[in-house]
């Protein structure tokens, strides 16, 4: 399968990733090489056939509804890029 | 620096050696030839001499542990509280992990000492080693070519001497292919069976992490270390862990063991070929039964891998945005920028590649032809597996295709780089444990022989692998190192 470019400019947008103009050739090229590796998918007959979902067929556990984490904000801000009063800052959403 | 886990753990025991002296000598030997081997990411000397010297304490008072006082290197994809967790990315070089993941836990609870994070394709993206932010890695037994990847890192150091062993992760092969190509054991268990809590995810139904080392003998040490249910991973197996190092010694005479025909079809590097049929001849030898099996969906193994590792791998590395940790670009103008500019100076070439067609895959309106139809192969994969345990104990059969490969021979041409995989990313699919073991050599390089078991039978694993290395010495060659 070949994608064009404006699909990979549009794949680049749903996946948050600031593509060169230079480099969209580039990607559609390697993208529409591994989708046609993985178009001999087509080759097989799934009709019927369950997907797995995991390796095991387990399911999700549940448990208690029991407080299990320490709080450690402090800690997970002092990694951050921009915090400010316990707060993740980021450029302006809202007008 | 060729020592085993056990030679280090009867060392200090019989006070050989302390712990001080051993550890460092390995951070000698890291200092002398890691620029050459760029295995290691970071090399953690003074919290390694610390733990050391509380080993050794613990030993004088007599309450060491199985572990107490051996070194290790653990791959840089497992957190590590208060020491870079990088995950050999851009993205995550200024990460100091706020905690630590459950297996490095549990080392830390039997008083294992740190030597380092090792070098990995970035994300654990690769099969060459050479997506790391941090450079390539050599392979110690011929510099000019590719360690494997992508736990390079951790099998490059085990083979080069600068750990007696090193944990890793596989997602498609990441264990068992640079142990291979790297002359030395690796073992991935059985999906749920070694917790993924703190283990920076790639594709989460296929990640399984385990140990690399020069023995099945260690390798039964460290995953009783690394095995169990750990309640903070949603997809861990409430399953008993058996001991590994107790049934080592069985007798293996009547075992059957499977070798599947499509992994000794067309694209089979004929040396390769010759050094397995050989390991093969060992364990007829040793009373083994042979019997010949059929996997017939291994050729869409590749395929049905790509949607559903990238499809999750989209998911899982949307996580990295610029906002609550990594990397984050300089003056964004809005949220929109902050994010595309952040993965995109943040993210290699590779793993960009990977987040985009996974975001293709799982797009509106493409879903069921890729993910689901990836998905209901992978059952059928599954069930090849199946229907060949109800004749087999094992299966057999090469690790990779060929040899390790000249560095930058297959980096303009991902697919081919991909083919790499083929007899190792079906177990991956399946959830099945698989090993690499050292088989011989062709071309001067390291053949890896992969053994492959049914559900939580990595006891059988190890034993198998076990009972070919006390009949064979392939596996305590070690290159020269200059």
């Amino acid at each position: 399968m070949t994608l064009k470019t404006e699909d990979v400019r549009n794949i680049a947008h749903l996946a948050r990733l600031q593509i060169d103009d230079d480099s969209l050739d580039q990607y559609t090229s390697a993208l529409s090489d591994i989708l046609t590796l993985v178009e001999q998918m087509n080759e097989v007959d799934t009709s019927g056939i369950r997907p797995m979902a995991h390796p095991l067929d387990a399911t999700q556990r549940l448990r208690e509804d029991a407080v299990t984490e320490p709080n450690l904000r402090d800690k997970f801000q002092a990694i951050a890029p921009d915090v400010e009063k316990g707060l993740y800052r980021v450029p302006k959403v809202i007008e | 620096m060729n020592k085993t886990i056990s030679q280090i753990q009867q060392g200090l025991a019989k006070k050989e050696f302390s712990s001080v002296e051993i550890t460092q000598d390995y951070l000698t030997a890291i200092k002398q030839h890691n620029p050459a081997i760029n295995c290691y990411i970071s090399v953690t000397e003074d919290l390694a001499l610390q733990q050391a010297k509380a080993a050794d304490q613990r030993i004088a008072s007599g309450n060491a542990q199985a572990l107490t006082g051996v070194p290790l290197a653990h791959k840089d994809v497992f957190c590590t509280d208060g020491v870079k967790t990088s995950c050999g990315s851009k993205m995550l070089d200024n990460f100091v992990a706020p905690y630590d993941a459950t297996i490095i836990e549990n080392f830390k609870a039997e008083d294992s000492v740190m030597l380092g994070k090792t070098n990995m394709d970035e994300f654990a993206m690769g099969s060459s080693n050479e997506n790391s932010y941090y450079g390539i890695v050599a392979n110690p037994w011929d510099n000019e070519r590719v360690p494997g990847g992508s736990s390079g890192g951790s099998a490059a150091a085990v083979a080069a001497g600068l750990a007696p062993a090193a944990t890793g992760t596989d997602t498609g092969g990441s264990i068992r292919q640079p142990a291979a190509l790297c002359g030395v054991t690796g073992i991935k268990p059985t999906y749920g069976r070694v917790s993924r809590y703190g283990m920076i995810a790639f594709g989460s139904s296929l990640d399984q992490g385990g140990p690399f080392a020069r023995t099945a003998e260690d390798c039964a040490i460290l995953l009783q270390t690394m095995a169990g249910f750990d309640q903070r991973d949603s997809t861990s197996i409430v399953q008993p862990v058996p001991d590994y190092s107790t049934s080592l010694g069985n007798n293996i005479k009547g075992l059957k063991i499977g070798l599947p025909k499509e992994y000794f079809a067309e694209g089979l590097d004929a040396g390769v070929a010759s050094v397995i049929e050989s390991a093969i001849d060992e364990y007829r030898k040793l009373g083994a039964e042979i019997i010949e099996i059929s996997l017939p969906n291994t050729k869409f193994s590749i395929p049905v891998y790509y949607v559903v590792a990238l499809a999750e791998c989209s998911s899982n590395l949307s996580r990295f945005d610029g906002v609550r940790f990594g990397h984050r670009c300089d003056s964004p103008v809005d949220l929109e920028d902050l994010y595309k500019r952040s993965r995109a100076e943040g993210f290699g070439e590779e793993v960009k590649r990977r987040i985009m067609l996974g975001t293709y895959a799982l797009s509106a309106g493409y879903y069921d032809a890729y993910y689901l139809k990836a998905q209901q192969i992978r059952r059928l994969i599954k069930q090849d597996f199946e229907q060949a345990f109800k004749k087999v104990d094992v299966i057999a059969g090469p690790t990779t295709p060929e040899v390790a490969f000249k560095l930058g021979d297959k980096t303009d041409d991902p697919v081919s780089m991909y083919l790499q995989d083929i007899y190792t990313i079906s177990l991956n699919l399946a959830g099945l444990p698989g090993m690499s073991i050292p088989a011989g050599f062709s071309q001067g390089l390291p053949v890896g022989l992969q053994l492959i078991g049914n559900y939580f039978d990595e006891a059988r694993l190890l034993n198998t692998a076990h009972q070919f290395q006390l009949s064979s010495d392939w596996h305590i060659q070690t290159p020269e190192m200059k």
